[in-house]
């Protein structure tokens, strides 16, 4: 008899908790689908707005453009094949320009964290070359090596590398030093220290300066096209605004924000296959 | 036969900007095979700068260290240290941290991976091997750091208050496996503690150090009927508080010296 009421209790207790559980997950499904209605309605309403705005002349049409001209204007680019050199350059000088540029600033890390000396004397000159708008030395770039893909990778390492240097030598240092202790205690090597202990106990930070950097990539990519101009959407900005026709101008911003999410959502993602294995 | 542990006339000073602080000065001492020896004392005499020598971790300034007879230069594999928290690797599994030692003295295989899975059971951490470290307890985490630090069978342990981050009724259990583990491989241990009971109850002989600048002030032998009780009844045996408070009024008077 006590079993089965204690038993019945028991079974009671379940439903009550699931019921719990399937109306949480309800309102959360319900919060959920109030932010994307909102966030789409959002980006339709500047849609409309603009183009509303732009035919009713309540926005100068000539700069602004509006959508559905930018839309046909990238439709037509899309399908006469003209976009695609420009967008492939750029989107290979951005990836060249970020991959380059987070291997060197971690090695510079990796160096510098190995020698303390060499730090402490380079300390003052990294801050220095941080602290400068790098993109003036784009002319000086442009005359080494030439108006083209070389200069504008080099602007965009000028740009990425020295804040990926410090942001993961920081990251190096500040290591639970306890958790050397443990592998120095064993007796390891500074070889061993690092690849067991600094190198596994940065990977996290390592991995989001990449996301930093994707920006900062596109940053140096966009400029160097500007500075060069012969090919990629930079150019297409240029050029644009050269002949005033603002709609090259906005599909190209518009491509741009596109393959910029593209590329950072790909870098989120491997993140979190890199992240997940541990 | 010879002593585990020697130091002779071991001073360290430690090296500032503003000034050079002297940490120990001209300590002596032999540790026997098979001897668990507590240094305690109070805060600053030495007793955690004194480890870091014997592990290597630290060149004293003068004296010499000798570890089955040869001087200390560095940290070697003969040498355990064993640290106040666990310092599991949280990117590694339990098995990944337990033979993280073997790993760096490069002496894992096929063999020495089994005894450290051995050790893990023995330990009551069976079950246990592929999860991370942030599932366990505190108390579990902390045994896995013994593992860890006897995987690579060390003759000498060095314990640098190993229980006191640790809830008490964790800490006693700890303590009596610890010590357990130790008698039945024989190992000889130094620990550091400021828990007297603590000292009195695992080990054999308790080292009283004073401060300014770090000395030894006076050794007590432990009875050997509460040295070979296992550390939870130690505390019960006739004449382990008596001991208690000859050590405690030792302390007293040496802290109104210094």
């Amino acid at each position: 008899m006590r079993h089965t009421k204690q038993s019945g209790l028991l079974a009671s207790r379940e439903q009550w908790l699931q019921q719990m559980h399937g109306d949480y997950k309800k309102t959360k499904q319900r919060w959920r689908n109030q932010v994307i209605a909102v966030r789409s309605s959002l980006l339709l309403l500047f849609f409309v707005l603009w183009e509303a705005g732009a035919r009713m002349g309540w926005i100068d049409e000539l700069l602004f453009s509006y959508p559905t001209k930018i839309f046909r204007q990238i439709w037509g680019d899309m399908v006469s094949g003209s976009l695609w050199p420009h967008l492939g350059i750029t989107v290979g000088e951005t990836a060249v320009g970020f991959v380059l540029g987070t291997l060197l600033g971690t090695l510079l890390a990796v160096i510098i964290w190995w020698s303390p000396f060499l730090s402490a004397v380079l300390d003052p000159y990294m801050v220095v070359f941080n602290s400068m708008p790098k993109v003036a030395l784009g002319p000086i770039f442009i005359v080494m090596f030439g108006a083209g893909f070389t200069a504008i990778v080099v602007t965009t390492l000028s740009i990425t590398v020295i804040i990926t240097t410090l942001v993961v030598y920081n990251s190096f240092c500040s290591v639970d030093p306890n958790l050397v202790k443990v592998v120095r205690s064993f007796g390891a090597s500074r070889v061993q220290v690092f690849f067991k202990v600094i190198l596994p106990a940065s990977f996290g930070t390592v991995v989001s300066t990449l996301k930093v950097n994707v920006g900062m990539s596109w940053v140096g990519v966009i400029v160097g096209e500007f500075l060069v101009a012969k090919s990629g959407l930079g150019y297409l900005i240029i050029y644009g605004f050269q002949v005033f026709n603002f709609t090259l101008v906005m599909s190209s911003l518009l491509i741009i924000a596109a393959v910029a999410t593209a590329m950072y959502q790909l870098v989120v993602y491997l993140e979190k296959r890199l992240l997940s294995g541990r | 036969m010879l002593p585990v542990v020697q130091l002779k006339g071991v001073t360290h000073a430690y090296l500032g900007d503003r000034e050079a602080s002297l940490a120990v000065e001209d300590l002596n001492l032999n540790v026997e095979q098979g001897e668990f020896v507590s240094l305690v004392g109070p805060s600053g005499c030495g007793k955690t700068t004194l480890l870091s020598i014997i592990a290597g971790l630290l060149q004293p300034s003068q004296g010499e260290v000798f570890v089955n007879g040869e001087p200390i230069l560095g940290p070697s594999p003969e040498v355990g240290y064993m640290l106040q928290q666990d310092y599991l690797f949280p990117w590694r599994s339990i098995l990944g941290n337990a033979i993280l030692g073997l790993e760096l003295t490069g002496s894992l295989n096929e063999e020495s991976r089994k005894r450290t899975l051995e050790l893990l059971r023995e330990m009551g951490l069976e079950g246990k091997e592929h999860v991370s470290p942030s599932q366990l307890s505190g108390g579990m985490r902390q045994r896995v750091a013994l593992v860890r630090t006897l995987a690579t069978n060390p003759g000498l342990l060095l314990l640098d208050e190993p229980f006191s981050a640790l809830d008490y009724q964790i800490k006693l259990q700890l303590e009596d496996l610890v010590s357990e583990t130790l008698r039945s491989r024989g190992t000889t241990a130094i620990l550091v503690t400021h828990d007297l009971s603590e000292a009195i109850a695992v080990s054999s002989s308790v080292i009283l150090l004073q401060r300014n600048p770090g000395k030894i002030r006076k050794i007590f032998s432990v009875p050997e009927q509460i040295r070979s009780a296992p550390p939870l009844f130690a505390r019960d045996q006739p004449g382990f508080s008596e001991l208690f408070h000859e050590i405690w009024k030792e302390m007293e008077i040496a802290g109104r010296e210094s």
